[in-house]
C-alpha cells in the first residue's frame, strides 16, 4: 500500500519495521526531494508535553485541594493572590511555551515549503504502523501539504495568542493547571486532525477536539448547566462522527486505502462508473462536517458551548475546531468534485446556516450568544464556498475569520472579565454577559472598545479589512458559479448568491448591535459598579491588539486581480490561491471539465470589483445606520427589561425554536423510551424474573424445611417408614 | 429352632423400633437401640447354623460397634444434660434450621 510519497520522490520506501525504531532516524532517509520539513512531529508532540507537564501539575493541585477540602476547608481555600503555589505559577510559562515553541517551528517549515515549490503533498513518517491487516496498513505519518501548513500555522498561530490571553483570563481560577492541560491537549488534537496522513488519524484528531471540546465547555463542571452544555455538545458531535466514520468505510470498501495520497489518486477510477457511492460517501463527509462545524440542523450545540470559559470559546469554538468540517472538506475537494450534488447539498446547508444563524444573532443578548450565531453564520459562509467549488475562499475565510472572530471573543472576553470583576466586587448579582447590562464601555476600556471596532467592522465586510477580501470572494464565487454553462443547479446557486449578500448585511447590523449594546449609549451598571471597570492587563491586552493587526491585514493574504486596484496594487495577486493551488487544482480541474468555466459576471450583471464596492458600501450603510437608529435607543438592564416579546422577535429571541423541536421530537421520545425501559423492561420484566425464581427458591426451601422438626423421633419414625417403602417395594409383589 | 429365633428376633426388633419412635428420654432410646442391635445378634447367630460361621463373627463386630457406640452416646447424653439439666430430646432442637 502506497503510504508515503514525497514530490519526486526517488527514495524507496521506508521499511516500517525499521523506521518504526526511532520517529527522528526515519525522517532523512523518507525526504530525499526538494523539501525537508524540519521536525514536523516535534510540532504536534510540543502540545502534548505541555499537557502532560500541565496534567501532573494539576493532579498535584488537586490532591492539595481535596487535602484542605478534608481538614476542614474549602477548595479555593489555597489562596492564589498570596503566593501562587508552585502549580498555580508553572503552567503560565509551560501553556503558552509550547505553544509559541510549536509556532515558531511551524515558521521555519512554512519558509522551507514556501521556497520549495512544491506540487506533491510531503509525507512525514510513517513514523510507526498504527494497524496492520491482509487488506488494510494505517501507518501514523504527517501529511505536510499547502493546505495542512495554513491550518497548522493559524492553529499554533491563534493558539499561542488565547493561551497568552488566558494567563490573564484564567489567573483567579482555582482549576488554572488544568484550565492549561486542556487547552494544550486541545491543541495536540487539533493538530493530529489537520496533519494526519489520512483519514483514520484525521478521526482520531478529530475525536480527540471533541473530547477536549466537551471537557472545556464542562470546566465549571460544578454548574450543572455547564455540564449538561458539555453533553450536549459530545453528543450532538456523535451524530456527525457516525456520517464520518461511515464515509471512510465506503472508502476503504471502494479505494482499498485510507491514507490521503492514495484517496485522492484511486478516487476517479474507483468511482467512475458509480457516482452514487461516492455522492453516499461525500454526503456522510458532510455529515460529520455538519456536526463538528455546527451547521443547521445540528447547529443547537454550540451556542450552548459558551458554558466555556472565554479563551476557550475563541480558539475551539470559533477559530479553530469548528472549522476542521471545512477542512475536511477542502481535503476531499477531490472527492467532491466527482459529486456535484453533494457539492449543491454543502452550499445549501452552509447559505441556509448563514441565514438563519444570522437572524437568530439579531435578537440574542447574552454577548457570547451573539457571537457564537455568528460563528455559525460564518461557517456557513464557508460551508457555501466550499460547496461551490471555492475552496480558497473558503480557507481564506476560515484564516481571516479565525483573525476576527477569535479577537472578537477574546474582546468580549475582557468585557466579561471586567464586568465579572465588578460585579463581584459590589456583590451584584447581575448576568455579566447580558449585554442589556453593559452600555457605555467605551470610556472605561477604549483599548477593547478599539479592536472590536476593528473586527466588528472586519467581519461586516467594510473595506479594506480582512472580512471584506475573504466574504467577497465568497459572494463572488456563488453568483459566478451560477453562471457556468454545465451547472445544473445553476438557479440554486443565484438563491445562494442572494442568501449571502443578504447575510452579510445581516451581519454587519448584529455587530454593529453588539458594539452599541456593549460600549456606546448610557451606561447601564451602577456607580459602584462602574469604579471597577477597566482595560486588561497587557497580558490580555497584547494578544487581542496583535489580532486586530492580523484582522486588518489578512485580506491581503488573497487579492484577486480585479481588486488589486483597492489595495494599490500593494498585495500579491492572489497569493492563497495560487499557494493551494497544488492541493485544490484536482478538484477545479474536475469542477471546469463538467460545468464549464465560471462566468465573469454576476447572476444580474456587474462583474467583481462592483459587487465588493456595492458589497462595501451596503455594509457600511448599515453598520452607520444601525449606529445612528440603536445609540438613541434606551436599552433596559436585564432585570427591568420584562417586556413579553411576540411574533417574529419571540421566534429569533427562541432560536427559531429548534431546541424546542429537538425537546418534542428527540429528547422527551428518548427520556419516555429510557423510562419505558427503565420502570418497565428493567423494573418489571428483568427484576420480575429474577425476583421470581428467587421467590421459587425460597417457597421450595420453606416447603421442606417444615419436614425437619429438630425431632429425633420424628427422624427416626421418617427413617423406620423409609425402610419399610423400600422393603415392601423390593418384596411386595 | 430357626421358627422361634427368627420371630422374637424380629419381635424384639419392632420393639426397639417402636420405643426409639415414641420415648422422648435419651437414655431409653438408647436401650431401645441395643434392644435392636441384640435383635440383630439373635438373627446373625440362629441363621449360622445354616448358612455359615460368619453369622457368628458379626456378631462380635456388632458388639464392638454396640460398645463403641454406648461410651460415645452415653458421653454425648452427659455433655447436653450438662447444658440442659434433662434428657428429653424434644427439648434439643437447639440446630433446627
Amino acid at each position: 500500500m502506497p503510504s508515503s510519497s514525497s514530490s519526486g520522490a526517488t527514495a524507496p520506501f521506508a521499511d516500517p519495521a525499521s523506521s518504526a525504531l526511532s520517529e527522528a532516524a526515519a525522517l532523512p532517509v523518507q525526504q530525499a526531494a526538494v523539501w525537508e520539513p524540519f521536525l514536523p512531529w516535534m510540532v504536534v508532540l510540543l502540545p502534548l508535553l505541555g499537557f502532560v507537564a500541565n496534567g501532573l501539575l494539576a493532579l498535584v493541585s488537586a490532591t492539595r485541594s481535596a487535602a484542605a477540602v478534608r481538614a476542614g476547608g474549602t477548595e479555593d481555600s489555597l489562596s492564589l493572590d498570596g503566593g501562587r503555589p508552585r502549580t498555580h505559577r508553572w503552567p503560565t510559562y509551560i501553556g503558552p511555551g509550547v505553544m509559541i515553541a510549536a509556532f515558531l517551528l511551524a515558521i521555519v517549515n512554512f519558509a522551507g515549503m514556501l521556497g520549495a515549490d512544491l506540487h506533491e503533498p510531503v509525507v512525514a513518517g510513517p513514523y510507526w504502523t498504527w494497524l496492520a491487516t491482509s487488506s488494510l496498513r494505517i501507518d501514523v505519518a504527517l501529511h505536510l501539504d499547502q493546505l495542512s501548513m495554513i491550518m497548522m500555522l493559524v492553529v499554533t498561530g491563534v493558539g499561542s495568542l488565547i493561551h497568552v490571553f488566558s494567563v490573564g483570563y484564567m489567573r483567579d481560577d482555582p482549576g488554572y493547571p488544568r484550565y492549561f492541560a486542556y487547552l494544550n491537549l486541545f491543541v495536540f488534537f487539533m493538530l493530529v486532525l489537520v496533519l494526519g496522513a489520512g483519514y483514520p488519524l484525521m478521526f482520531v484528531g478529530w475525536e480527540g477536539v471533541g473530547l477536549c471540546s466537551y471537557l472545556l465547555i464542562g470546566y465549571w463542571f460544578a454548574d450543572r448547566e455547564k455540564a449538561d452544555a458539555g453533553k450536549k455538545a459530545f453528543i450532538v458531535n456523535r451524530i456527525g462522527d457516525f456520517g464520518f466514520l461511515l464515509a471512510m468505510f465506503l472508502l476503504f470498501d471502494n479505494i482499498g486505502a485510507l491514507d490521503f495520497v492514495s484517496v485522492f489518486e484511486g478516487a476517479e477510477a474507483a468511482f467512475s462508473d458509480n457516482r452514487a457511492l461516492v455522492t453516499t460517501a461525500t454526503l456522510l463527509f458532510m455529515l460529520g462536517a455538519a456536526g463538528k462545524s455546527a451547521q443547521v440542523p445540528l447547529h443547537v450545540w454550540l451556542p450552548d458551548a459558551m458554558a466555556g470559559p472565554t479563551p476557550v470559546s475563541a480558539l475551539i469554538h470559533a477559530a479553530t475546531m469548528v472549522t476542521a468540517g471545512v477542512y475536511v472538506i477542502a481535503r476531499s475537494s477531490a472527492l467532491f468534485a466527482l459529486a456535484p450534488a453533494s457539492q449543491a447539498v454543502v452550499a445549501g446547508i452552509g447559505a441556509l446556516t448563514a441565514l438563519l444563524a444570522a437572524t437568530i444573532a439579531l435578537r440574542q443578548y447574552d454577548i457570547k450568544k451573539v457571537l457564537a450565531y455568528s460563528t455559525v453564520s460564518q461557517l456557513g459562509f464557508m460551508f457555501l464556498a466550499a460547496g461551490v467549488g471555492a475552496y480558497t475562499a473558503a480557507v481564506f475565510h476560515l484564516v481571516t475569520h479565525a483573525f476576527f472572530k477569535a479577537l472578537l471573543f477574546l474582546g468580549a472576553g475582557a468585557v466579561i472579565h471586567s464586568l465579572h470583576h465588578a460585579f463581584h466586587e459590589t456583590g451584584s448579582k447581575a448576568d455579566a454577559q447580558d449585554m442589556r447590562n453593559m452600555g457605555g464601555l467605551r470610556a472605561k476600556m477604549p483599548v477593547t472598545w478599539a479592536v472590536m471596532g476593528i473586527a466588528t467592522l472586519a467581519i461586516a465586510g467594510v473595506w479594506p479589512l480582512a472580512g471584506f477580501f475573504s466574504k467577497d470572494e465568497i459572494i463572488w464565487y456563488a453568483g459566478a458559479w451560477a453562471g457556468a454553462p454545465g451547472n445544473a443547479n445553476g438557479s440554486w446557486y443565484v438563491v445562494f448568491w442572494v442568501v449571502a449578500l443578504a447575510t452579510a448585511l445581516l451581519t454587519a447590523f448584529y455587530m454593529t448591535r453588539l458594539m452599541v449594546m456593549t460600549f456606546h449609549g448610557r451606561s447601564r451598571l451602577g456607580d459602584a459598579e462602574q469604579r471597577h471597570v477597566h482595560d486588561s492587563p497587557w497580558v490580555m491586552r497584547a494578544p487581542l491588539i496583535v489580532l486586530a493587526v492580523l484582522s486588518v491585514a489578512g485580506g491581503l493574504l488573497n487579492v484577486p486581480e480585479s481588486l488589486r486596484v483597492l489595495v494599490f496594487g500593494a498585495a500579491p495577486f492572489e497569493w492563497l490561491h495560487h499557494w493551494l493551488e497544488p492541493v485544490t487544482h484536482a478538484a477545479a480541474e474536475i469542477q471546469v471539465a463538467g460545468m464549464g468555466e465560471a462566468a465573469h459576471q454576476s447572476p444580474v450583471g456587474g462583474g467583481e470589483l462592483t459587487w465588493a464596492l456595492i458589497s462595501t458600501v451596503a455594509a457600511l450603510a448599515v453598520v452607520g445606520g444601525a449606529f445612528a437608529v440603536l445609540r438613541k435607543r434606551l436599552y433596559r438592564t436585564a432585570a427591568e427589561d420584562a417586556d413579553p416579546r411576540t411574533g417574529l422577535a419571540l421566534a429569533l429571541e427562541r432560536k427559531w425554536y429548534f431546541d424546542e423541536a429537538y425537546d418534542r421530537a428527540v429528547v422527551r421520545p428518548v427520556l419516555a423510551l429510557s423510562r419505558w425501559c427503565w420502570k418497565i423492561v428493567d423494573g418489571i420484566v428483568i427484576d420480575g424474573f429474577v425476583n421470581l425464581a428467587a421467590a421459587l427458591a425460597r417457597l421450595a426451601g420453606w416447603t421442606t424445611s417444615l419436614f425437619h422438626t429438630g425431632q429425633v423421633n420424628t427422624y427416626a419414625f421418617v427413617l423406620a417408614l423409609g425402610v419399610l417403602a423400600v422393603l415392601g417395594a423390593v418384596y411386595l409383589p | 429352632m430357626l421358627t422361634y429365633a427368627l420371630p422374637l428376633s424380629a419381635a424384639l426388633f419392632a420393639i426397639g423400633t417402636l420405643g426409639v419412635v415414641v420415648r422422648r428420654n435419651a437414655i431409653v432410646m438408647f436401650l431401645c437401640i441395643e434392644l435392636q442391635l441384640n435383635a440383630v445378634n439373635l438373627a446373625f447367630v440362629a441363621l449360622s447354623r445354616q448358612v455359615g460361621i460368619e453369622g457368628q463373627l458379626f456378631v462380635f463386630f456388632v458388639m464392638t460397634v454396640a460398645a463403641a457406640e454406648a461410651a460415645v452416646g452415653l458421653a454425648i447424653i452427659i455433655a447436653v444434660f450438662r447444658h440442659q439439666r434433662t434428657v428429653q430430646v424434644d427439648r434439643f432442637n437447639l440446630l433446627r434450621w
